[in-house]
């Protein structure tokens, strides 16, 4: 019962910010609901018992990421894009895509032979004590059968900072 | 508990909504933004599975998605900058130059 009211709440918040983000004018409110989406899906996470991830999202999206987006926002003139239409005439081809894409999921309900909710598996409930420590679980996953990957997504965090560095830069510095 | 549909639906809802922002929206920093979410719904997906199986391989993926996601936005930050300082604008059709 308690699992279903918070699934509700987060769920509700997310989706209808995310909603929002996308139809606000102003780049900053959209920003700032992008903000209270991404902390929505953390208490789905926490919902799922995935607290490492609930972190990291916290941490890393909202305390990283959307402070970038935030500062970039503030650097790029926002007055004179405010003036313009900020709506692409593309409203067909939105209605297309998520039309495509709703009934690219309802082609699996039906193949499936099951209605949503009913015929699927159920997550199980287990008692708090009894689940495992999910930091560590996540820690020995990581390190140990995705230990190659790990260390790839290094090398592609390094490559993306020198990326910005050398973008960012202004061109006519001297040495 | 919670059937995996209801996760399943969330997750679609919210792509589809990054989807359309994607689409519709002129401002290059809200198509990176929408970007965001839609790779935030994958997240969910996996994790919902990774809880229904038992198994933390889909919250290591999660957080690989989350390290593709921070690279992603810094490279399309710092492009957009540069972009911003030759044209002055962050609309997206008016980045036209290799238009023919």
């Amino acid at each position: 019962m308690l699992d279903k009211v918070l699934f509700y709440f987060f769920a509700g918040i997310a989706v209808a910010s995310a909603a929002l983000m996308v139809t606000r004018r102003n780049v900053v409110h959209g920003a700032i609901f992008l903000i209270t989406a991404l902390l929505a899906t953390a208490g789905i996470f926490l919902q799922l018992r995935a607290e490492f991830l609930f972190i990291v999202q916290i941490i890393l999206y909202v305390g990283g990421i959307m402070v970038l987006f935030v500062f970039v926002i503030m650097l790029v003139n926002l007055d004179v894009a405010l003036q313009q239409i900020q709506f692409a005439r593309q409203k067909w081809v939105a209605l297309l895509v998520s039309l495509a894409l709703s009934a690219q999921v309802a082609l699996m309900f039906w193949s499936s032979g099951k209605m949503p909710g009913q015929g699927l598996p159920v997550l199980t409930a287990a008692a708090a004590e009894r689940l495992p420590p999910n930091s560590e679980t996540v820690a020995h996953s990581l390190f140990e059968s995705y230990l190659l990957p790990f260390e790839i997504a290094s090398v592609l965090l390094l490559v993306a900072m020198i990326g910005a560095v050398v973008m960012a830069k202004k061109k006519d510095v001297t040495p | 508990m919670l059937p995996i549909g209801h996760y399943l639906f969330l997750s679609l809802a919210l792509f589809i909504i990054g989807v359309i922002g994607v689409v519709t929206r002129r401002n290059v920093i809200v198509v990176l933004m929408s970007i965001e979410l839609i790779l935030n719904a994958v997240n969910i997906n996996l994790v919902a599975f990774s809880r229904l199986y038992g198994d933390v391989a889909g919250q290591v993926f999660a957080l690989f998605i989350i390290a593709d996601a921070a690279a992603e936005a810094a490279v399309g930050l710092g492009i957009i900058i540069a972009f911003f300082r030759n044209r002055e604008t962050v609309l997206a059709d008016e980045m036209d130059l290799l238009k023919w």
